[in-house]
């Protein structure tokens, strides 16, 4: 079932908690083992809180969400365009939020953002999708 | 040292990606994907696809090897120990399914200063084994500092 959404409506809210392991997985599944995403002690001795997501992670889950109107299908998204910021932290739960910007015939075009409490994660997310 | 904003990136020949079934599985699993097309053969021929389909972020397996040596060549300068990802964009096309044999290019778009960072902006383009468009990325990475 595709959803009918006009200007203004929002998606439907994404909330995932990834897991202490999660940057592991990611990092063997996308290739990057950047130190930062997967080694606690070494994310803390360059100054950062603890080991960060991948930033590309996040930007998945964007997408996710994003193709959930489209009822998952990995045709309907044809355009993303994310600015990463705040930094994401395993253990703590990410909510995608996005609204309607313009939808016109089939295409629809969707501003997101993705959060973790007070920080976003990502922003300014345009996501261009073929309904 | 002033940063160096006249890097012409232009690439090499391009690297190719073989997309595989358990690579996609493990990149759907990893996101919590679930919509069988990317796990099962069967549903994802049912759905009109080849083979079994990879997530459209996907494009991050098969484009970022090319982006390495964009980034590491001594021609750019850029200091790879000060670098975030400030911001991405891909474009989709072709879907890529579990076969394709996926070969992406890589070019320097632009090298910026701004606020005392350096904004280096990289293209990816990835077309399948039949020359089809499948993803165009840009890639947007900041260097503190400079």
């Amino acid at each position: 079932m595709r959803m009918a959404l006009n200007e203004g409506e929002q998606i439907p809210e994404l909330r995932v908690t990834p897991d202490k392991y999660l940057p592991h997985r990611y990092a063997g599944a996308s290739g990057d083992f950047n130190p930062i995403h997967i080694d606690d002690e070494f994310a803390k001795m360059v100054g950062l809180p603890r080991n960060i997501l991948h930033g590309l992670y996040s930007m998945g889950l964007v997408a996710k969400a994003n193709a959930a109107i489209a009822d998952g299908d990995p045709r309907a998204l044809k355009r993303l365009s994310v600015q990463m910021r705040g930094m994401g932290v395993p253990e703590q739960e990410i909510v995608v939020t996005g609204t309607v910007k313009s939808s016109d015939g089939g295409r629809v075009v969707v501003d997101t953002v993705a959060a973790q409490g007070e920080t976003a994660l990502i922003k300014n997310a345009e996501a261009e999708l073929e309904v | 040292m002033p940063l160096k904003t006249d890097a012409v990136w232009e690439g090499m020949a391009g690297s190719t990606y073989q997309v595989g079934r358990e690579k996609i599985k493990e990149y759907a699993n990893a996101l919590g994907i679930d919509n069988p097309v990317h796990h099962d053969v069967e549903a994802a021929r049912a759905a009109g696809f080849r083979d079994v389909v990879a997530p459209p972020m996907f494009a991050v397996v098969y484009s970022s090897p090319a982006m390495a040596p964009a980034i590491l060549d001594p021609e750019v300068e850029l200091n790879f120990a000060a670098m975030v990802h400030g911001g991405q964009e891909f474009a989709w096309d072709e879907p890529a399914c579990s076969g394709d044999e996926i070969t992406t290019s890589t070019r320097c778009l632009s090298i910026e200063e701004k606020d005392g960072k350096g904004f280096y902006v990289f293209e990816t383009n990835s077309v399948n084994q039949d020359g089809a468009q499948v993803a165009r990325g840009t890639w947007t990475l900041i260097v503190r500092g400079v």
